[in-house]
């Protein structure tokens, strides 16, 4: 239950609507939901739906519309690769097929530890700074830009030591 | 030039509420909160000409006059949505000159009578809105903010709100949904948000970059303001330039800069020393302008860029070069506005999806003539019949780069010679 795992959080971020519009607070009760296991699972659904007075339906149509909100487990840092037009003007599909190489991967998959995933996404509003990628983790998201794939590299060798996110 | 908007630019750490305020900060949202009534806010603000900087151009002052007064409660919501491609100046203001952003928020809020604000940020920009709650409790402390403002009856809170990664929500309507713990697709219009908005009630939605020029118009007066940019399009405005350049980036510039201005002075010319071949003025959303010289040396205003047969927009000017083959391009931005709509209309959602099957055909091979006649009729017959702009944006580079670039639409033309 997030109310008891996260009593302060939950109170926090009911208080920034209106209480009769606590429908509201969804997204940020699912960010909360995401941050142990990177993913939404179903008691979290249900458990946000009854704190909302919404149903389970209504909370999960939000996970599948928005690309952030996952309900499935996958590695514990989302390499999220822009490959957008501006992006891409600038090498960035080129990119992300030497990184994918690199990491022994196709877009899409995850590394056999199972700390990274590599996805191709649309713009991330960085498009002077090409190649970029944000990582998505539980805690946050971070972005990084100007890339080479050895910098990325490193990277990810950092955070498989650390578990950490790092930032260049 | 001093920078009014990327002030961080000349003054590094205008970020921090001791610098800001030494350097005159929220002096002008005293000066409206004490000095001012609502409604002279609101009319210096149109009388400064200010315009919608999040694509749309509308006058901001009248979109302020909209809102009913016998409506309550009013709000007012910060677009910080930023997702179209090409558009990266938001960020940079909210990152670097945030306390500006949150002044204009505040006096915005006093001029339309709202006592809550929320600032929309897409989900990916998690640190900026970390970065604006500490700034937003910076305010509490020092009383910009909270009950009794400046000692009087004014009171206001704001609150950051993050989204979680769809294009779609920059739409106003779908914003609103998307705050309310909706799905973030748009509403029919009318009614319009000025009356029926966030919760049902009247509500002001502006851009960031139109917010963080609203300090500098109340501080300076409506005529100051006027006196930077052309007789339609006054002031300054963040351009943000991309694509086969050398240095992209923002650059703040009066409107009526010049293209080759922008890409050849600030943005260093073009990679490899090619010629320019397409701009796209307001990102992914655009028409292909055919970069000649006169186009070149159009000034970049609203009024000047429609004469190219484009729009403005939010004035992300991406760059392409002879490399590279706009069949490729369309198949990048078709791409994109597959991936966004967000399903609601039939003609954006099954437009979109049909387009996506015929550029892959297209770039599969299959580039007979039929399949380019189809694409390009898939494409006129989504024009004016989508429900928002989405559906109408994933058009226009579609029709306009088989229009006015045909030669890349050519049977004969081979596949080898498209840019990867």
């Amino acid at each position: 239950m997030l109310a008891e795992k996260y009593p302060e959080e939950v109170k926090k971020i009911l208080l920034r609507y209106p209480p009769e519009q606590k429908r509201s607070a969804v997204m940020p009760l699912l960010y909360l939901a995401q941050r142990d296991e990177g993913f939404v699972n179903k008691a979290a659904l249900e458990d946000i739906a009854r704190t909302l007075d919404i149903t389970s339906t209504e909370v999960a149509e939000i996970v599948g519309f928005y690309t952030l909100y996952h309900d499935e487990k996958e590695g514990k840092y989302r390499m999220q690769v822009c490959t957008d037009m501006p992006c891409a003007l600038r090498g960035a599909d080129k990119f992300l097929e030497e990184l994918c190489a690199n990491l022994g991967v196709k877009v899409g998959e995850t590394t056999a530890d199972g700390m990274i995933t590599v996805e191709a996404v649309t713009c991330l509003a960085a498009c002077d700074k090409a190649p970029m990628f944000q990582i998505q983790s539980g805690e946050g998201i971070e972005y990084h830009e100007n890339m080479t794939v050895d910098k990325t590299m490193e990277l990810v060798e950092a955070l498989r030591k650390t578990g950490k996110g790092v930032k260049e | 030039m001093t920078h009014l908007l990327l002030r961080h630019r000349d003054i590094p750490d205008i970020g921090k509420m001791d610098v800001y305020q030494k350097n005159g900060g929220f002096e002008a949202f005293e000066k409206a909160v004490t000095r001012m009534k609502p409604q002279e806010v609101t009319d210096v603000v149109k009388a400064s000409g200010l315009r919608g900087r999040g694509g749309a151009g509308f006058p901001t002052g009248v979109k302020w006059s909209f809102i009913p007064k016998n409506i309550w409660p009013h709000y007012v919501v910060a677009n910080a949505d930023e997702s179209e491609p090409g558009t990266f100046k938001d960020r940079e203001i909210m990152e670097n000159n945030p306390l500006q952003f949150l002044e204009g928020v505040a006096i915005t809020s006093y001029a339309v009578g709202a006592n809550a604000a929320y600032v929309y940020l897409r989900g990916e920009f998690w640190p900026v809105a970390t970065l604006l709650d500490e700034k937003i409790a910076e305010m509490e402390k020092a009383g910009y903010l909270g009950e009794k403002i400046f000692g009087t009856d004014f009171s206001l809170r704001i609150y950051t709100h993050l989204g979680a990664g769809a294009y779609i929500c920059g739409e106003e309507t779908a914003l609103i949904e998307s705050i309310e713990g909706k799905r973030g697709q748009p509403r029919i219009r009318p009614p319009f948000p000025a009356v029926y908005g966030l919760y049902g009630k009247p509500t002001v939605i502006n851009n960031v970059e139109t917010l963080t020029n609203v300090p500098l118009i109340v501080e300076r007066g409506a005529d100051c303001y006027k006196s930077l940019g052309t007789a339609d399009s006054a002031g300054v405005k963040i351009f943000s330039l991309s694509g086969r350049v050398n240095q992209p980036g923002n650059y703040e510039l009066p409107f009526g800069t010049t293209f080759r201005e922008l890409i050849y002075h600030y943005g260093g010319g073009v990679m490899d020393d090619r010629p320019v071949k397409a701009i796209m003025p307001a990102g992914a959303s655009s028409s292909f302008i055919v970069a000649d010289d006169k186009a070149l040396d159009t000034p970049m205003d609203y009024a000047s860029v429609r004469t190219l047969g484009a729009d403005l927009g939010s004035a992300s000017v991406i760059v392409i070069d002879d490399t590279v083959s706009l069949e490729w391009v369309i198949s990048k931005t078709i791409r994109f506005f597959k991936h966004e709509s967000c399903g609601k209309c039939t003609p954006c959602r099954e437009g979109c999806y049909w387009m996506m099957h015929l550029i892959e055909r297209i770039g599969n091979g299959e580039k007979t003539k039929e399949n380019i006649e189809l694409l390009y009729s898939v494409a006129k017959q989504m024009q004016n019949k989508c429900l928002c702009p989405l559906g109408e944006f994933s058009t226009m580079a579609v029709v306009t780069g088989i229009e006015r670039f045909p030669q890349d639409f050519s049977v004969k033309r081979n596949n080898a010679e498209v840019l990867r």
